[in-house]
């Protein structure tokens, strides 16, 4: 079986139940064999894994808290944070594809959509044949979405977009993209569009240096004319779009420590075998103190996470709360992925391991889904009561 | 069609194992259990027989202590219909014991056909596969690479020395699998949360009392230090040196 161990310093194990070790061990094997083998290649190349979208499927990975009448797995929110943490480990770009495709497109279809679309989106979604994305930031709107300038002028045979979304993840992938625009009144709402639709384009963003595994796209609306039925009929004002991101937040928490747990173990095996000065590295005193920072902390985002997973159970992973686990999880695992280069000396910076490219994800992912600035403000406005950004 | 898969739960091969303070058994502290490997091949089997056929059951039996449960319901999140668990205290049976209780309760079954690994990655015994067909009178094929089931009757391929052996039989029988007969899928997600819900019947059984009694155990010597002879087209000679006259390979 999977022959990553994981990081368990507090045996928190014994707090999971079995479903949720045999969900977290069946996607660690699936990273392991599947994964792990071609994901310096495609990262070279700057490619999505195209040939993994089926067998992510064939896993249950996309939508996999939604009920199973729509073909999803019906997991509970640890499981699936589980999951996310394993798929990270590999890599935060299919990571990222799997968020954007759950949490970010299939669960507002099934949050916001209307029954028909639920039926006619979740099942071909959940089997991979339908690639979403979600397209909310742009290029003047960021961290203050709720300034966006795209645009839906409803007519009598729909509603006309226009406007452009930029680095919009899976866009190129795409067959259906969730659109954030204004309406009438500046009111925001989301609206599916399908891939083929006239006046809609997609224009992939190259040269990054980060997520290189993962696709990023703009995409162009120019006088596209949706149909009157592609309204998600309770997507309304940014309240919904700050819903989906809620969700992804949650798994991007759970999927920081993947990363963070590939990069200390990675650190930990080197520091124990190479030899300086006559001993393993790992045998100096300023080398046990980085490995003890970086078991400590990731353990404390593990319980994070974990207790953030049994309150999202009953309904209680309130934004602020979500947006603590983000914030710390993510700054950990960035600072993991630095000392574990470090502790790599040169061979850190090449691809035989796989910190620097975790190191390099990490980045985007500090940024995406609310900067770490933006949650330090939401939980700063939970905690006083008053709105620094609002 | 009706399968029984023997399942035995053994420590990970990752886990590196320490003996107890007996000397006589592995310390069971902080080793993590897997299904052993090779049953994973006949799990897939099972299944595959079953989608192929459109029907039948496919049954999951394991003789272990109760956390063994687990290993079974790894099984049923893969697609497998039921599980059994004889419940015994497996620290001093042998094969045939152990082969003993599996076959009785196979008796009752009834099954079409006996799946197991070709042999368990812990105590490397091999032996009880062909020890069930045995007490049951049935036909075995060991170390099996290709199975084809048609009505009444079994064509398997097995591994030999330098080729392949094509064997033919009739059912039932008992076939352990080999690496290469098949890929075994993963535990869906879905799988797993559909085997919450799917039977695991836990019996206690009396073993018979062993008649092979291990005496002891040891671990291999470790491995000393590799040395660097040197770098580059310079240190070949030395390193044949070396080779010829310390360590007496060549
Ligand atoms: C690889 C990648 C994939 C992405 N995928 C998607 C996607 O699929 N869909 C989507 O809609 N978006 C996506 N994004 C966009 C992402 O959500 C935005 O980049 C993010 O919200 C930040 O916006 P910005 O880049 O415009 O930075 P800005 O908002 O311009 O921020 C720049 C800096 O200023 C700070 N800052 C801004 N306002 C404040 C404040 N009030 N107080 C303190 N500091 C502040 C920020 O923290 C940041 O450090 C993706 C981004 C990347 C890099």
């Amino acid at each position: 079986m999977g022959s990553f161990a994981g990081t368990d310093f507090y045996d928190l194990d014994s707090l999971l139940t079995e479903e949720e070790i045999m969900v977290r061990d069946s996607v660690r094997q699936f990273v392991d064999d599947r994964l792990l083998p071609v994901i310096e290649q495609h990262y070279e190349d700057a490619t999505f894994p195209m040939e993994l979208i089926p067998a992510m499927a064939d896993l249950g990975i996309y939508g996999a808290t939604l009920p199973t009448e729509y073909g999803c797995a019906g997991l509970g929110s640890v499981a699936y944070g589980l999951a996310m943490q394993e798929l990270e480990r590999g890599d935060s770009g299919i990571r990222s594809f799997a968020s954007v495709q759950g949490a970010l497109v299939m669960y507002p279809i099934f949050a916001y959509g209307s029954e028909e679309q639920r039926r006619k989106y979740l099942p071909r979604m959940a089997k991979g044949e339908f690639i979403g994305c979600f397209g909310l930031t742009e290029p003047d709107f960021g961290s203050n979405p709720g300034g966006m300038i795209t645009r839906a002028v409803e007519t009598k045979d729909g509603y006309l977009i226009n406007g452009a979304k930029m680095w919009i993840t899976n866009g190129n992938l795409a067959d259906v993209a969730i659109v954030w625009a204004k309406t009438e009144g500046d009111r925001i709402q989301g609206f599916v569009v399908e891939k083929g639709t006239k006046g809609y384009s997609a224009r992939e963003q190259k040269r990054k240096f980060s997520l290189r595994a993962s696709v990023t796209s703009e995409l162009i609306f120019e006088d596209c004319l949706i149909p009157k039925e592609n309204i998600l009929p309770e997507a309304k004002g940014l309240k919904a779009a700050l819903g989906c991101l809620s969700q992804a937040r949650y798994g991007i928490a759970w999927g920081a420590i993947g990363s963070a747990m590939a990069c200390y173990c990675t650190a930990l095996e080197y520091s124990k075998t190479r030899i300086q000065f006559d001993r393993p590295i790992g045998g100096f005193q300023l080398l046990q103190a980085e490995l003890a920072d970086m078991v400590t902390e990731i353990t404390k985002a593990q319980l994070l996470c974990l207790q953030l997973g049994r309150l999202k159970e009953r309904d209680q992973a309130t934004f602020p709360r979500v947006s603590m686990a983000k914030r710390n999880n993510v700054a950990m695992a960035l600072e993991v992925a630095r000392r574990s280069r470090d502790i790599l000396g040169a061979n850190g910076i090449t691809s035989e391991y796989p910190v620097m490219r975790h190191m390099c994800n990490l980045e985007s992912v500090k940024t995406y889904e609310g900067t770490h600035n933006i949650h330090t403000l939401i939980i700063g406005e939970a905690v006083t009561g008053i709105s620094a950004y609002r | 069609m009706k399968i029984v898969v023997c399942l035995k739960q053994v420590p990970d091969s990752e886990t590196r194992v320490k003996l107890d303070p007996t000397g006589k058994s592995l310390d069971s502290a902080g080793v993590s259990l897997v299904v052993n490997p090779y049953d994973e091949y006949a799990i897939e089997e099972a299944l595959k027989l079953k989608e192929a056929a459109g029907a039948g059951e496919v049954i999951i039996l394991t003789l272990g202590a109760s956390g063994a449960a687990t290993a079974i319901r790894n099984a049923l999140a893969m697609g497998a219909d039921r599980g059994i668990l004889l419940k015994a205290d497996t620290a001093n049976a042998d094969a045939r014991a152990i082969s003993e209780a599996l076959s009785s309760t196979i008796k009752e079954l009834s099954p079409d056909l006996v799946l197991c690994g070709k042999q368990a990655i812990d105590d490397d015994g091999a032996q009880v596969g062909p020890r069930i067909a045995e007490l049951l009178g049935w036909p075995c094929v060991t170390v099996v690479t290709k199975l084809e089931i048609s009505p009444g009757k079994v064509r398997a391929e097995r591994e030999i020395e330098g080729g392949i052996e094509v064997c033919e039989c009739a059912l039932p029988a008992v076939i352990t699998a080999q690496k290469g007969l098949n890929e075994p899928r993963y535990a869906s997600l879905k799988g797993i949360m559909a085997a919450k819900k799917k039977e695991i019947l836990e019996q206690d059984v009396t073993l018979s009392a062993p008649g092979l009694v291990t005496s002891s155990m040891s671990l291999p010597a470790g491995r000393s230090a590799g040395r660097m002879v040197g770098s580059g087209k310079e240190a070949v000679p030395e390193l044949v040196r070396i080779l010829r006259e310390e360590a007496r390979v060549i």
